[in-house]
């Protein structure tokens, strides 16, 4: 499934199918009309605006963490019929009822009658929203003819010392039970869980959460599991614990657990599959974030297969729209994580010639596979791989590396000044590139940068596009992910001092994740579109939306 | 024989004193300040002075010297033991010049004028034999000790000068000067200390612990978040095994890098170093590797196919380092080579 209909196109399309759909209905009268599923979904959201139920922000709020796309384009050409609550197309929380003889009215009525619409509800709703602001997008979208504002939502994750944030996303959690819009049934008792922070906490991080891993989120869920698909737990505990590390993976877990989540799906009545679908994963993903908190590429990825479901054309068969379904998650599996590593791997074996020294830090899938193709091209060189406690997760490239055959030489983070006097080139990996050039990757990774800068070796951040996000971050501090502080203990010499550290009032131990490099300390970024400054990410990002 | 009782009990104090710093080299001994080693070498070399036998100045120093020798041929990585020789032959020097009756001043500096007329060494000067000398020399050494006794308590005697309320202040490892430095101004100001566990040995968990019991608010964080936290922190405060002449630093392993992060964020870097860590020799050569360490960090049949590094001691140049708090006071780095100068005699560089 290359081909991707453009928007226009799917308008068209739309607007032509529907005529058709009226006509037909009129004739056979047999099942319900477009007008009167409108008509019945206009009620239920009624009917919910009503119990002022907030699904909608707090579910927009994840979405715009991740990547806030220039998804305001999108409502303003897509037909109005496909708008639908759960569908973060729009960041404000309005489902336009629109009746199928909309389409006769010109689109600039229609968004103005929306963006009425927004403000009301927006008016209404002023006591709930916390940390709402109206921006406007911070760079110029190609496609929409005027500037959409976004209003841009704090992430849940970010806001563990607000207790109203706090308090929200527990009703959230509790509301997510089987698929909503008024359906009948009510399952009691089956939530997705909230876990609880564990440990004192750091109180220049109060604002983040921090989870033990000895208190696995899948305790409080009951068996049977109705709301949550069982590969969706076993893909959250497998998040939770460790096991499934590094941004790569855990894409490539999350999208082969959403096909098998697709495959066992199966439409209920009166409900559309490109609706109803999109609203199965919700409670998901909520569950996934409470395991671990979503990454850029997987927020990429999410945002990517709610696209593709909500542009299922509605008459598609059901079969024929999860085997399309299917075909685009591999398809995006296959471009932007296997392909596009081959295509940087052969950027960067450019860069690596014979007598290299090479220092790597921990274990970067990427930037393995880029030495391990590098060695198979006959090119002579050794690695440095520079490993950090607690996490220890060089010795897993390492193992890879010498499986491989390549020289190796291992040192600890703080011998850093030490070795690299040797070392002629680093390579890095990256979990996500900001939009103002900051590189966010393992904690440790913006301590190599610093020090290689200081010695005048350059350095060399790997990154595939799919990882590419809109945020900006100038610190490590304000989104970053807190680690289970138990892992910073170790015994020495037989003694191990930070045993009771939960008995001692003053002591605290903080096991930070992330960390963000300025850009002034990488050389070059290579992805797969070629090799890239660093400053060069946002235009990176323009293009990709242009495309899209 | 009295005498030569006394000569064997001598030779077997020094025997143990070697022995005990070769062992706590290889870690298995107990490992010790280098305030109690300084303490140590001195006391047996005032033994060494009052039991041995020499009747000038001359020979009392190639005693000495020669012990010295032996002394940091045992650990050399442990400099205060050099240092402590090199203070006590100085010691000697003046006590001699004293007693001779010229003026420090003289001796001291090698000017141009007094090179041209002397002519002939001033080794044959130490031939003289007086008998006070003995006395006076282990009068000096008693001061020293006193000195040494009392480095820690003048070192952190200053801290209210350097800390105010509200502060986030980074450390590294465990020292111990650093340590009552801290413990220090905590009785009378509030801020929180921020501690770098430096791998593998972890000794920051034990500095943690240890500040966290006098109400101090403590994070422990693993060596790779150094940067990602510094630009919350206010000052630096290291401690450090040995300052060298041009005013750098031979600090545990991770050092360099806390410096250079502290250099982005221009955040001051203060050391904490008593006088008696002031080195004249710089080995480069030296570095001091640890292996042992990782066999509990990797498989065996990887770690035989790898080098793995592990050094104990980093470099840290001048320019990295703003202050130098010591017991005689604060310095800037630049300094330092004159309190050299006014610790040791040039020709006692080179033991």
């Amino acid at each position: 499934m290359g081909e991707r209909l453009t928007t226009s196109t799917l308008l068209v399309t739309e607007e032509d199918e529907k005529k058709h759909e009226i006509i037909r209905a009129k004739g056979e009268g047999k099942e319900l009309t477009k007008e009167e599923k409108q008509r019945l979904r206009k009620e239920k959201k009624q009917h919910k605006k009503n119990k002022k139920d907030d699904r909608g922000p707090p579910e927009k709020e994840k979405e715009k963490e991740k990547a806030s796309v220039p998804a305001p384009s999108k409502p303003a050409t897509q037909s109005p019929a496909h708008k639908a609550a759960p569908v973060p197309v729009n960041a404000s929380a309005s489902e336009s009822p629109v009746a199928a003889e909309k389409p006769a009215k010109s689109k600039a009525e229609l968004r103005a009658e929306r963006r009425a619409r927004q403000d009301s509800e927006r008016a209404s709703k002023q006591g709930k929203k916390e940390g709402g602001q109206q921006s406007t997008s911070s760079k110029p979208k190609a496609t929409p003819n005027e500037l959409q504002p976004v209003v841009k939502r704090l992430p849940d994750h970010v806001q563990v010392d607000d207790p109203v944030a706090l308090k929200k996303l527990a009703k959230k959690l509790e509301r997510q039970q089987k698929s909503g819009q008024g359906c009948s049934l009510n399952i009691t008792g089956v939530k997705v869980p909230l876990r609880s922070d564990y440990g004192y906490k750091v109180s220049l991080f109060s604002h983040l959460h921090q989870y033990s891993r000895k208190n696995p989120p899948t305790q409080q869920i009951s068996i049977p599991v109705t709301v949550i698909h069982p590969s969706i737990v076993r893909l959250g505990l497998q998040y939770s614990q460790g096991i499934i590390a590094g941004s790569n993976a855990r894409s490539v877990a999350l999208l082969h657990a959403f096909k098998q989540v697709i495959q066992d799906y199966s439409t209920p009545p009166n409900e559309e599959l490109s609706r109803d679908l999109v609203n199965k994963l919700s409670p998901y993903i909520s569950f996934l974030s409470q395991c671990r908190p979503l990454s850029a590429s997987m927020g990429n990825a999410i945002k990517y297969i709610k696209k593709e479901i909500s542009n299922i054309p509605s008459q598609c068969k059901e079969e024929e729209a999860k085997r399309i379904l299917q075909e685009c998650i591999d398809s995006y599996i296959n471009e932007k994580i296997i392909l596009a590593s081959e295509a940087i791997s052969k950027y960067a074996i450019e860069k690596i010639s014979d007598g290299d020294v090479i220092l790597v830090y921990g274990c970067s899938s990427l930037v393995n596979h880029i030495l391990c193709e590098a060695f198979e091209k006959q090119r002579k060189f050794r690695v440095i791989v520079v490993d950090s406690r607690p996490r220890l997760e060089g010795r897993e490239a390492l193992r890879r590396l010498v499986k491989k055959g390549i020289r190796c030489t291992y040192v600890l983070i703080s011998a850093l000044s030490y070795i690299l006097p040797e070392v002629s080139k680093v390579f890095l990996g990256a979990h996500a590139l900001l939009a103002n050039g900051y590189v966010m990757s393992r904690v440790g990774t913006s301590q190599i940068a610093l020090v290689a800068k200081a010695y005048n070796v350059p350095v060399l951040v790997c990154c595939e596009t799919y990882k590419f996000c809109e945020r900006v971050q100038t610190d490590s501090f304000v989104s970053n992910e807190l680690d289970d502080p138990d892992d910073l203990i170790v015994t020495r010499n037989g003694k191990t001092h930070l045993e009771n550290w939960q008995t001692v009032k003053s002591l605290g131990l903080l096991n930070l994740v992330y960390d963000v490099t300025p850009p002034d300390f990488v050389d070059l970024v290579i992805t797969d579109l070629g090799m890239i400054p660093c400053t060069s990410v946002p235009v990176v990002l323009r293009v990709k939306n242009v495309d899209q | 024989m009295p005498g030569a009782d006394k000569e064997t009990e001598l030779s077997e104090r020094i025997e143990a004193f070697l022995s005990e710093l070769k062992r706590c080299g290889s870690g298995a001994g107990s490992l010790r300040g280098s305030a109690e080693t300084a303490r140590e070498t001195t006391s047996l070399l005032r033994r060494i002075t009052a039991q041995a036998r020499w009747s000038n100045a001359g020979d009392l120093m190639e005693i000495i010297r020669k012990e010295g020798r032996r002394m940091t041929a045992g650990q050399p990585s442990e400099t205060t033991v050099g240092n402590m020789v090199r203070r006590v032959l100085k010691i000697i020097r003046e006590e001699y010049a004293r007693s001779r009756g010229s003026t420090e001043e003289a001796d001291q500096q090698e000017s141009l004028h007094k090179l041209l007329t002397s002519g002939g060494s001033s080794e044959d000067n130490f031939r003289q034999h007086f008998t006070h000398l003995k006395a006076n020399v282990i009068e000096a050494i008693n001061e020293l000790l006193t000195e040494l006794e009392g480095t820690t308590d003048n070192i952190s005697m200053q801290a209210l000068e350097h800390i105010h309320s509200n502060e986030v202040i980074m450390t590294i490892g465990r020292s111990r000067t650093v340590e009552a430095f801290l413990k220090d101004a905590a009785r009378k100001r509030k801020f929180h200390v921020i501690v770098a566990e430096c791998a593998p040995f972890c000794q920051g968990h034990e500095m943690a612990t240890s500040l966290s019991k006098e109400d101090i608010e403590t994070t422990v964080i693993p060596d790779a978040a150094i940067f990602a936290v510094m630009s919350r922190v206010n000052k630096v405060i290291i401690g450090t095994q040995t300052v060298l002449a041009n005013g750098g630093l031979r600090a545990v392993n991770g050092t360099h890098t806390l410096a250079l992060a502290a250099k982005h964020h221009s955040t001051p870097l203060i050391v904490c170093a008593p006088m008696f860590k002031l080195s004249p020799q710089w080995d480069s050569a030296l570095q001091e590797l640890v292996l042992r360490s990782f066999c509990f960090l990797l498989p065996g049949e990887i770690l035989s196919k790898v080098n793995a590094h592990c050094p104990v001691f980093d470099y840290v140049p001048p320019e990295l380092i703003t202050l130098f708090i010591s017991n005689i006071g604060g310095n800037a780095p630049s300094y330092i080579y004159r309190l050299m100068s006014e610790l040791y005699h040039p020709e006692d560089h080179e033991l």
